[in-house]
């Protein structure tokens, strides 16, 4: 049981899912994705959501990178991948979002 | 005030009965005088009277939840609304197979309160032999796929044991740790003498809690609540009287916070009586403390208002007898020299063991 130490690292050939405590659902009132978890919940921008939306373990940060330049097509490759994996390991970092396989 | 009041969160107290009778518990001391008056209908109707004013989040707490017969109805509907639903029980009364049926009707988070983690220990803040069924409470939890949380009340006898509680919680697998130090309202506020730390005990233990965050960043949370009697400031309660959180009791009052009934001369209305929605935004009780303009002095000109709000309501009044002034765990309150005078009781008593009133009725049902 467990997983001691330290979590997997988020790599370009992770395939992120949402940890088991977390839930994607929009959120009327504000019109806007929230996470939401235990206690509390995080408002995302529609970049965020849209990455959330992809960690299903079924994708790699790289499709995910691929798929947000279809929508951010004005934006440096560059500089989408930095973002992208920039949140993601901040997003795992809290738990939120496992690394996968 | 915001112009967008809404709650975010609503705290369903589904009854105030529990097998257990912990000794910090933070139902009323007069329980006893509120019955279960809400039949699973009107549940039904508030939860989605609260979705409808924006709630995302629902607790489902007591007293005990469990002891609700009617509990998978209220999950089935609270998943249909798609409200994040989490069970905060003691875990007792559970069968595995009624677990499973939670897990099954879309039940999305567990937390369970332990008590201490060895038997005797556990057992005598509880009142009741419960430790070990907790634990197996917890391992079936996990087996089922369900996140975990533990709570963990700290007070005098058990903090000094934090990291074991840590490495408990890790042995169980848990995903989130709540190193909660009790609060003193309600039954802890009764048992003040008996569980209140001294500030070397509080801070040994901040600094393990701390360490073990960051060595298990990514894999449990842990979060270390502080006492108020040892902080500078008050904590900003519930974030703010009727901001957030929405609260309705077993017996269907509309509260701001799970003890504000406990406030005299305040008026709460009942969700068998108006809808949720029409409570929360203008009831005289749920108005009585919102925003600024009931602020005395030092609050009124602090730059602190919008962050802690004056602090605790129910603090104030059960300290002080009044309920609009600062809230004494305040270092600038004029009634901060009754935490002071708490503080030194605590340094005082340190190490003596003290008789403990168990939460109990003390006042007989209705009719």
């Amino acid at each position: 049981m467990g997983a001691p130490g330290r979590p997997r690292v988020i790599s370009a050939e992770s395939r992120p899912r949402l940890a088991e405590k977390a839930r994607l659902r929009f959120d009327r009132k504000a019109q806007q994705y929230l996470l939401l978890f235990p206690e509390r919940g995080l408002a995302l921008n529609p970049t965020a959501a849209e990455i959330l939306k992809l960690c299903t373990g079924e994708h790699t940060v790289e499709a995910i990178i691929e798929r947000l330049l279809e929508t951010y097509d004005t934006q440096p490759r560059e500089a989408v991948e930095r973002e992208v994996v920039a949140f993601l390991a901040g997003m795992a970092e809290r738990g939120l979002v496992k690394a996968g396989r | 005030m915001s112009s967008e009041v809404r709650p975010y969160t609503l705290v369903a107290e589904l009854t105030y009965k529990c097998p257990l009778r912990c000794v910090y518990c933070s139902n009323p001391l007069d329980y006893g005088r509120h019955a279960d008056e809400v039949d699973t209908g009107t549940w039904l109707r508030v939860f989605q009277e609260a979705e409808d004013l924006g709630v995302v989040q629902l607790n489902l707490t007591g007293g005990e939840p469990l002891i609700r017969h009617d509990l998978e109805a209220l999950i089935e509907e609270a998943h249909r609304l798609d409200l994040y639903t989490n069970l905060i029980t003691g875990g007792i009364p559970l069968t595995v197979e009624r677990l499973t049926r939670f897990r099954a009707l879309g039940l999305d988070n567990v937390q369970l309160s332990i008590q201490d983690v060895r038997a005797g220990a556990s057992d005598r803040i509880a009142g009741l032999r419960s430790f070990d069924r907790k634990l197996e409470v917890a391992r079936w939890a996990k087996n089922l796929g369900f996140p975990l949380t533990i709570n963990v009340v700290l007070h005098r006898d058990n903090l000094d044991r934090v990291a074991d509680v840590i490495a408990l919680a890790e042995d169980l697998s848990a995903d989130r740790l709540e190193l909660a130090n009790a609060q003193y309202v309600g039954w802890a506020l009764q048992n003040r003498a008996a569980l209140l730390p001294t500030r070397e005990q509080l801070e040994r233990a901040r600094a393990i809690a701390a360490a073990a965050r960051a060595r298990l960043r990514g894999t449990m949370e842990i979060l270390f609540v502080t006492p108020d009697y040892y902080s500078e400031f008050p904590k900003a309660c519930m974030d703010g009287w009727g901001r957030r959180f929405v609260v309705v009791s077993p017996d269907g009052l509309v509260l701001p916070c799970h003890a504000a009934h406990t406030l005299p001369g305040l008026e709460f209305e009942s969700v068998r009586q108006r809808a949720l929605g029409d409570i929360w935004r203008d009831s005289p009780g749920f108005n009585a403390f919102r925003g600024e303009a009931w602020m005395p002095e030092p609050c009124r000109s602090c730059d602190r208002r919008a962050i802690d709000f004056g602090g605790c309501r129910c603090q104030a009044f059960h300290l002080t007898g009044k309920a609009a002034v600062t809230d004494p765990a305040c270092r600038l309150s004029p009634d901060h020299g009754l935490i002071e005078a708490a503080r030194a009781q605590a340094l005082e008593a340190a190490g003596r063991a003290m008789p403990l009133e168990y939460r109990a009725r003390t006042v007989s049902l209705r009719g």
